[in-house]
This record gives C-alpha cells, structure tokens and sequence, in this order.
C-alpha cells in the first residue's frame, strides 16, 4: 500500500517532467497566439503593433491558404489510403506460413528507419529523375517516353515517397495485431465450415479494426506535419501544388519573415491537429482503463 | 497445434511475400550498390547492378569535399543526449506513476501525450525567436534539449508501459525486508527495469536521429546533424547519384541495424501501448 510518505516522494518525481512539458506546451504556444494577434515582421523590428484579426483575415483570404489546406488533405488521404490498405494485405501475407518470414519482414520495415531527408532525395533523383532515373530507363526500355514525375504530378510523387516511407510502420503495427489474434478462435470456425472469406469477415476484421484506427489516427498526426520531404524535392512548388501548410506556415515565417501571419497560420495548424488528436486520445485512453 | 500446410500453398506464399518485401528494400539496396559505383556507373543506361567495378571513390570524395563526421558526430550527440536526457527526467516519473498510481495518473498521462499532438509549426515561431535572442541557434545544446523535450512523452509513456508490467509485490516484498527508497530503486527496480529501459533508449534514439523538422529549422552549417546534412544535397548536388548515395548509406546504415532490434519495442512506443 502506499504511504503518504511514498505519495510525496511520487509527486516530487512526477515534477520535472510535467514542469518541463507544461513550459514546452504553454510558453510557445501563448507566444504563437499573441504574435498571430500582432503586425510582426522580422525584417521590421520594433514595428510591432496590434493587429487583432487582420493576420487571419488575410491568411484565410489568401488563396495559397485555401491550396494548403487542399494540398494537406490531399496528401494525408492519399498517403492513409495507400498505406493502411498496402499495410493489411501486407500484413495479412507476412503473417501466412511462409520461408524465411523473419527476414522478409526485416526487408519491409526498413525504410521506415530512413531519414526522411535521404528517402525524399533517393526516389527524386535516382528513381524519378526524368534522365537518369531508374523510372526513365524503365520507360524508355518499353518504348514509352520518361516521365517528369515531381515536374508532371508533384503531389502523386510526394505522396508515393511518404507512403514507402509509412507503409512499413501500417504493416508492422497490423502484424503485431494479427499475431495476437487468438488461433483456436480461427480454427474452431474452420471447423465449423467458415471458407477463408468469411473467416476474414466475421473474425479477423474485428479484430483488426482496432489496430487500424489506431494506425489511422497516429499516421494522421505525422502526415499532417509533414515537411521535409517537400523541402528537398518540390520546395512547395510548382506554384502552390505541393505546398501543405506546415511549408506554406514555414514559408511565411521562416522565409519572408512575417511572424503574425505565419503565427496565425500556426494556430489554424494546431486547431486542425486537435480535431484528429480527440479521437486518438480517446482511443488511448480506453485502453489504459482495461 | 500448428495447422498443417501444404507445401505448394507454403510456396506460392512465399514467393508473393519476398517478391513483395524485395520490391520495398529495393530502394535501400540500390542506395547502397550505387555509393561503390564511379559517378559514371552510376548513371549507366541499362543501369548496372551487381557487374560494375566496385570502388569506394564515391566515400573517399564526401569525405575530403565535406565536413562529414562532423555531422555525423552532431547527429550521434543530439540523439543520444536528448535521449539519455530525457530518460534521467522520465525514469523518476514513470516510475512514481506505475508504482504509486494516484488519481490524477491517468490525467497526466493522457496530458502529456497531448502535448505531442501539438504541430510543431504551431511553435516552430516561438522557439526560433527564443533560440536566436539566447544564442541556442544552430547548436547542439538547443536541439538536444528541443528533442529531448519531443520525445518526452513517448519515453514517459514507454517506461509507463514497461514498468506496469512488474509486480508490485517485489517491492512490498522489499519494503518489508528494510529496504528503503535508494535500495529499492537501486537493487529492485533498476535490474528489473533494465529491458524497459533499453528498449526505449533504442527507440527514441532512432527518432531523433531520423528528426527532420526541428533539425532542419534550428540549425545551419554548424550543429547541422545528417538529416541536414543530406538535405544539402537537394540540387544540384543531389545529381551526383555516387556521391548522394554513399553519403546516404553512411547516413541510414547505423540506425538502419539499431532499428532491425527494436522492432518488437517500436509497435509498443509508437502506439503508446495501444497495441503491443
């Protein structure tokens, strides 16, 4: 049983790191709310002034913005589409009796373990470059005229790069959920008759689907942030095409120095990412009671 | 009682599988062919696999026209520090919510992974202009400290999930013995936590190495770790196919077998225990 001696010591434990963590969550983001309230310009010092909303305004006037909001949920869906259907059919092979299975599922986690910048580099260069690339041989080798992937269709492009990038981490997850599914549970409705169909309807589905939303909310929450990989290959472009708006926020801040504007797209930023993190943090939380 | 397979159902699974798995590593392994090519195999048409002349020419020129163990050496501090950082301030914690659960514990974790829900664009701002007015800009001090902070909770969480899984009766059991708070700790707890905290060592050191907003944002040439480093590489340099491959094989390689360990303990951290 704990003591009230222990329960002290417990909560003198705790302190740092909610300390810490509170700072981290509270100060900057105070500090991006105010700037997205202020004429704040870097190249301007000393200028600031308030703004109340004109920095929303004109941020949710903007076209660009409208782009980026489109461009962002673009690449979410496409990528969540490719990976978590790629990840449970992926899964549900590995998890089939076959040689050397160990090894194959090492060969499909590792891009996961690439940094995202080497990932985004390879495939612009080696695969899709439209004169050297593997792609362009590829094409000119069945007759078939090289394609400009990041020029033509930039955005299929990325979300491909980051979907090699994530399936690895879809099909792993589903794996570990499959291999906890109970086995007699399976048999015993072989026994019973069920083809391999319905098996996967009536008890690997089930089961699975809680380890999907899981996938789906957590992919969510990182490909909304999604950054370098747009940096090095496309920078946002061309025009607006590839710009989400992590890039279009760091753009407008980082680039041309606009701090209340970029501050402004921060918070709309963080509203959008909470939407998603509701759920997941629902998900969890049911899970810690059980 | 393992299902009997036929062998011909084993096969053609097989093949679909590592037809699959190959066709996933491609990438990596064509990466790592390349970096022993000369610029010109590099770029042959028909492309050259395996029959080209093997050379470390590639690795001798990243190494002699940048500064390469530079960034290696800041990639090697940063993940490690910001880790081992924060496990010093997440042991403590974890420690006291799995072993002297309170009401709030449930809150507070549930809060602290709130705060990894936060966009870093959200704060990206703020921090820039913090680190530039206190000179953290561009050194490794303020991204071990930035990623430590990142990290934070996924570490509380994983040594959350590690340490409920040991039975609190040994540490009654300890307790009645005598044993007090520093014997406890050291000669009951930390033996019994030490695969815990291992594994979640190895995983967030793998995600602060592969990081690529906050090392991309607060640093230029010289705390740059090699997410930075490679990014250099964007245009035109990155048209040297020799070159950006050996540097990248050097880059992913070392994470690259680290992470093949932590596979179990990745599923675990990154779904905060959601499904393990």
């Amino acid at each position: 049983m704990a003591t009230l001696h222990s329960r002290a010591a417990a909560r003198l434990m705790i302190t740092p790191a909610v300390v810490l963590l509170l700072g981290w969550m509270l100060i900057p983001l105070g500090m991006t709310v105010y700037f997205s309230f202020l004429r704040f310009n870097l190249l301007a010092p000393g200028t600031e002034s308030w703004t109340g909303l004109t920095n929303y305004y004109f941020f949710l006037t903007d076209p660009s913005f409208w782009d980026a909001i489109r461009n962002t949920l673009t690449l979410v869906i496409g990528v969540l589409l490719i990976t978590v259907t790629g990840g449970v059919l992926l899964a549900l092979l590995l998890d089939q009796p076959i040689w050397g299975q160990g090894v194959a599922r090492v060969l499909v986690i590792a891009p996961f373990f690439v940094m995202p910048t080497v990932s985004a580099l390879i495939w612009k260069n080696m695969f899709m470059n439209p004169v050297n690339g593997l792609f362009a041989f590829l094409a000119k080798s069945v007759g078939l005229q090289p394609f400009d992937f990041l020029g033509q269709a930039p955005m299929a492009s990325i979300i491909l790069i980051v979907s090699w990038q994530w399936l690895p981490f879809a099909t792993l997850i589903l794996l570990t959920a499959l291999q906890s599914l109970d086995t007699e549970q399976l048999e015993a409705s072989e026994m019973d008759g069920a083809g391999p169909l319905n098996r996967f309807i009536y008890i690997v589905a089930p089961h699975l689907a809680r380890a999907t939303t899981v996938v789906i909310l957590i992919l969510t929450i990182f490909l909304l942030s999604i950054f370098a990989e747009i940096l090095v290959t496309t920078n946002g472009g061309p025009g607006t095409a590839t710009t989400n708006l992590t890039y279009l926020v760091y753009t407008q801040s980082l680039l041309q120095f606009d701090v209340g504007g970029g501050s402004a797209g921060g918070v709309v930023a963080i509203i959008l990412a909470n939407i998603v993190a509701i759920f997941l943090m629902r998900m969890i939380g049911k899970n810690l009671d059980a | 009682m393992a299902r009997a397979v036929s062998t011909r159902r084993k096969a053609t699974f097989t093949v679909a599988a590592w037809a699959i798995a190959l066709a996933i590593f491609f990438p990596i392994l064509w990466t790592f062919l390349t970096s022993f090519k000369t610029e010109g195999d590099a770029i042959a048409s028909p492309p050259m696999f395996v029959f080209f002349d093997w050379n470390l020419s590639a690795y001798e020129a990243v190494n002699q026209r940048t500064n390469y163990l530079k960034h290696f050496w800041n990639s090697v501090v940063i993940s490690f520090g910001s880790t081992i950082l924060g496990l010093v301030i997440a042991v403590p914690a974890a420690w006291a919510m799995a072993f002297v659960p309170a009401k709030q514990t449930k809150n507070v974790l549930m809060w602290m992974l709130s705060t990894k829900m936060l966009p870093p664009v959200g704060v990206v701002i703020p921090i820039f202009l913090i680190f530039r007015n206190t000179g953290l800009l561009d050194t490794r001090t303020g991204l071990v400290i930035v990623l430590m902070l990142i990290n934070l909770p996924i570490i509380v969480w994983m040594l959350f999930t590690y340490f409920r899984e040991i039975p609190g009766e040994i540490l009654e059991a300890a307790r009645m013995d005598g044993a007090d708070l520093r014997s406890e700790l050291l000669y009951v707890l930390t033996p019994m936590a030490m695969p815990g905290i291992a594994s979640t060592l190895l995983l967030n050191v793998i995600l602060a190495w592969n990081e690529a907003f906050w090392t991309l944002n607060l640093t230029a040439a010289k705390a740059a770790p090699l997410t930075a480093f490679i990014a250099s590489f964007s245009s035109p340099e990155g048209l040297f196919f020799a070159k950006l491959s050996a540097a990248s094989t050097m880059a992913i390689a070392p994470i690259l077998v680290l992470g093949w360990f932590s596979q179990k303990q990745l599923v675990r951290g990154l779904t905060f225990g959601a499904v393990k």
